[in-house]
């Protein structure tokens, strides 16, 4: 492994100036600072772990998968620099159950790096349940800590997670490729793409009405319909969703809106993930959003009273929506859930799903005013243009 | 300082205790979960406050210092 | 005081401990998260479960004192606390040794329940289940008065209001409002965190 060193004595502040200069934000959803976190699990001890999130639980996304089957190394020298800097003792890729492939393929590489005595901290896989929530920062650490994969209610996130008395630093699996070609070329070249605000490139999943659905690598602050347009689109999408299941519509007046945290959220959409699903003109956005929900809700944890019941409820009300079965108290009741629910569960997987139900309601709102009078449009009853893992029925 | 009542959602059983003695600030939704009232706490509130944190069966609600700027 | 007027109390301290060891059973057990006697707030019930059982705790205080201080028969300060301590009555006085361990391990495990984790709180308070049917049985097979009519229509009570709250609690509360996480969300430590052996292939799934 190369570094540059730039004018620091030794390459561990060389690589932490270098991560706080990058402005290098975490690619897994949370949009943290990489140098922040890196700072808070160094100043709580050594002898803990750097955990590789590769769990990739959005359905829509593929980018994890892609990067740990073409460039496992990328990852987990990632992982080694970061473990170098915190003084961990151990590296955990956390592949889920049933993804053989990409744990073969990390398998290979820790075997390579093995044999050549690459690696300077201990590399092991760990598979967590295959479940949507167990990627969940909190979560994936309890689950190597006690076996139980549920998110922790962590009121103050001034203290590190931990693994037994150690911390433990969690990071996407592209979030540490950035770091490795960090570590490699600099903060300058990080900092020549990208946008001042949210500088660099990031990994895009597009999906749905598109000929040639994949992934692909932009620069930060692309538009949208740029990034949707790699994938050459069939037609006209009626709309984008941005951002995984958890992230919002976006309409086609905001198609030039470049793919950044603070610019989507000026629109009320969310960076998210990296994902970009197109909604062809004959699918119906609020059935599309109806299953989405209902995936979201059996997706929930379990453990905190306003998704468990707060999701489903409202997974019930966007079906009744979505068939233009709408009773006179939907509207408000719906309204009312979603303010209610949003920001009372441990984790934030209930306020994604709000914040996708709460943009279909404003980019589809001709077709919502259709469906409320009793007026579905004809798509609604079309199978589902969208992927899940199992099934959803509305 | 002003405290800020905190409630953790995944001890937290519907009980609905802290809603009967602090009603000015917690109210419970239609499932019989709390809604905590955003705003600072007013002092003269604190005592049932306290009242109410011993009272949890679940111990899910505390007090914490409010942080928040003002 | 004389020996007479000690046994009297003691025998009168240990029924109204009995009353009121039932009293609170009856309130644990239909203290649950949905239910509501009618115009009693839900914490109205909490507090008065912890406050009898203090009192509760306060005759069985009078109870054992009397009954060490009473001369008439030998018990000795030890065998409060530990069973088989007492050359007299040995088992049912043991019983009511633990009995009291029992109870005042709910009591304190309740005083210091801020510094212990939610799970071994429960499991402690669990021990009360434990503790009822056995100082039951020692009013029983000791008791001075355990043959008189009114105490055993009063056992009996005791028994039938435990047993109905029991079944109630067992059968009528509404579980369907708790949430329970996934079954699959749990995995045995053993099979979690593998080493990659060089060349060995992927390790073994779940």
């Amino acid at each position: 492994m190369t570094i540059s060193l730039g004018n620091e004595r030794s390459w561990q502040r060389a690589l932490a100036s270098s991560l706080e200069r990058s402005g290098l934000a975490g690619r897994g959803g949370g949009g943290f600072p990489a140098s922040i976190k890196l700072a808070l699990a160094s100043a709580h001890g050594s002898g803990g772990t750097v955990v590789v999130n590769g769990m990739e639980g959005e359905p829509a996304s593929d980018k994890d998968k892609v990067l740990l089957t073409q460039a496992p190394h990328l990852v987990l020298d990632g992982a080694q620099f970061l473990a170098a800097m915190c003084r961990s003792s151990q590296i955990v890729v956390c592949i889920p159950v049933g993804r053989d492939g990409v744990a073969a393929s990390v398998n290979h590489a820790i075997s390579e790096r093995l044999r050549h005595r690459h690696s300077m901290v201990d590399e092991m896989i760990a598979r967590p349940p295959d479940r949507f929530i167990a990627g969940e920062e909190s979560a994936l650490v309890n689950w190597i800590d006690n076996g139980q994969a549920l998110p922790v209610f962590r009121p103050d996130k001034g203290t590190p997670l931990r693994i037994g008395r150690r911390p433990a630093l969690v990071h996407n699996t592209e979030t540490l490729a950035h770091v490795a070609l960090i570590a490699r070329h600099g903060a300058d070249r990080f900092l020549a793409r990208g946008m001042v605000d949210d500088p660099g490139t990031c990994l895009v999943t597009i999906s749905g009405a598109v000929n040639q659905p994949g992934v692909v690598e932009v620069d930060r602050g692309t538009p949208l319909w740029e990034i949707a347009m790699c994938s050459s689109p069939l037609n006209s999408p009626q709309a984008l969703l941005a951002g995984g299941y958890g992230g919002a519509w976006v309409a086609p007046k905001h198609f030039s809106t470049p793919y950044a945290s603070q610019q989507l959220r000026a629109i009320g959409a969310t960076a998210g993930v990296g994902v970009i699903v197109a909604l062809g003109p004959s699918a119906c956005g609020i059935a599309e959003t109806a299953r989405i929900t209902r995936y979201l809700a059996q997706q929930s944890a379990g453990q905190c009273g306003p998704c468990v019941f707060g999701l489903p409820a409202i997974a019930d009300d966007m079906a009744r929506l979505a068939h233009g079965r709408v009773d006179p108290g939907l509207p408000a009741r719906l309204q009312r859930r979603l303010n209610e629910v949003s920001g009372r569960g441990a984790c934030r997987h209930p306020d994604g799903a709000i914040g996708l139900v709460r943009s279909c309601l404003q980019v589809f709102a001709q077709d919502v005013a259709a469906h409320t009078r009793g007026e579905p449009c004809v798509h609604a009853r079309k199978p589902t243009t969208m992927r899940f893992p199992r099934p959803i029925t509305l | 300082m002003t405290m800020r009542i905190t409630i953790d959602p995944v001890s937290c059983d519907a009980f609905g205790y802290c809603a009967e003695i602090l009603p000015e600030v917690i109210t419970l939704d239609e499932w019989g979960y709390p809604i905590v009232d955003q705003r600072p706490l007013p002092p003269r509130l604190l005592e049932l406050a306290k009242r109410a944190v011993r009272d949890c069966p679940r111990r899910a609600i505390s007090l914490v210092r409010d942080s928040r700027a003002l | 005081m004389s020996s007479t007027t000690f046994w009297y109390i003691t025998r009168a301290s240990g029924i109204v401990t009995l009353i009121l060891l039932t009293v609170t059973m009856v309130l644990g057990l239909i203290t649950t998260s949905r239910s509501r006697a009618r115009g009693w707030p839900g914490f109205a019930q909490q507090e008065l479960h912890r406050r009898i059982s203090m009192l509760s705790m306060v005759f069985l205080a009078i109870h054992v004192v009397t009954s060490v201080l009473d001369t008439y028969v030998h018990i000795g300060w030890l065998a409060i606390v530990v069973p088989f301590a007492s050359p007299y009555g040995r088992f049912w006085v043991a019983l009511g040794a633990v009995a009291l361990d029992l109870m005042v391990a709910v009591f304190v495990s309740s005083i210091l329940r801020s510094h212990m984790k939610p799970g071994t709180w429960r499991g402690i308070h669990w021990l009360a289940y434990g503790c009822w049917p056995i100082a039951l049985a020692h009013t029983f097979g000791l008791g001075t008065d355990s043959g008189e009519h009114w105490v055993i229509a009063l056992g009996a009570l005791c028994v039938l209001f435990v047993g109905i709250a029991l079944l109630w609690r067992l059968f009528a509360t509404a579980r369907q409002f708790s949430p329970r996480p996934p079954v699959d969300a749990h995995i045995p430590p053993s099979n979690r965190l593998v080493s990659t052996p060089v060349g060995r292939g992927i390790p073994r799934d779940r």
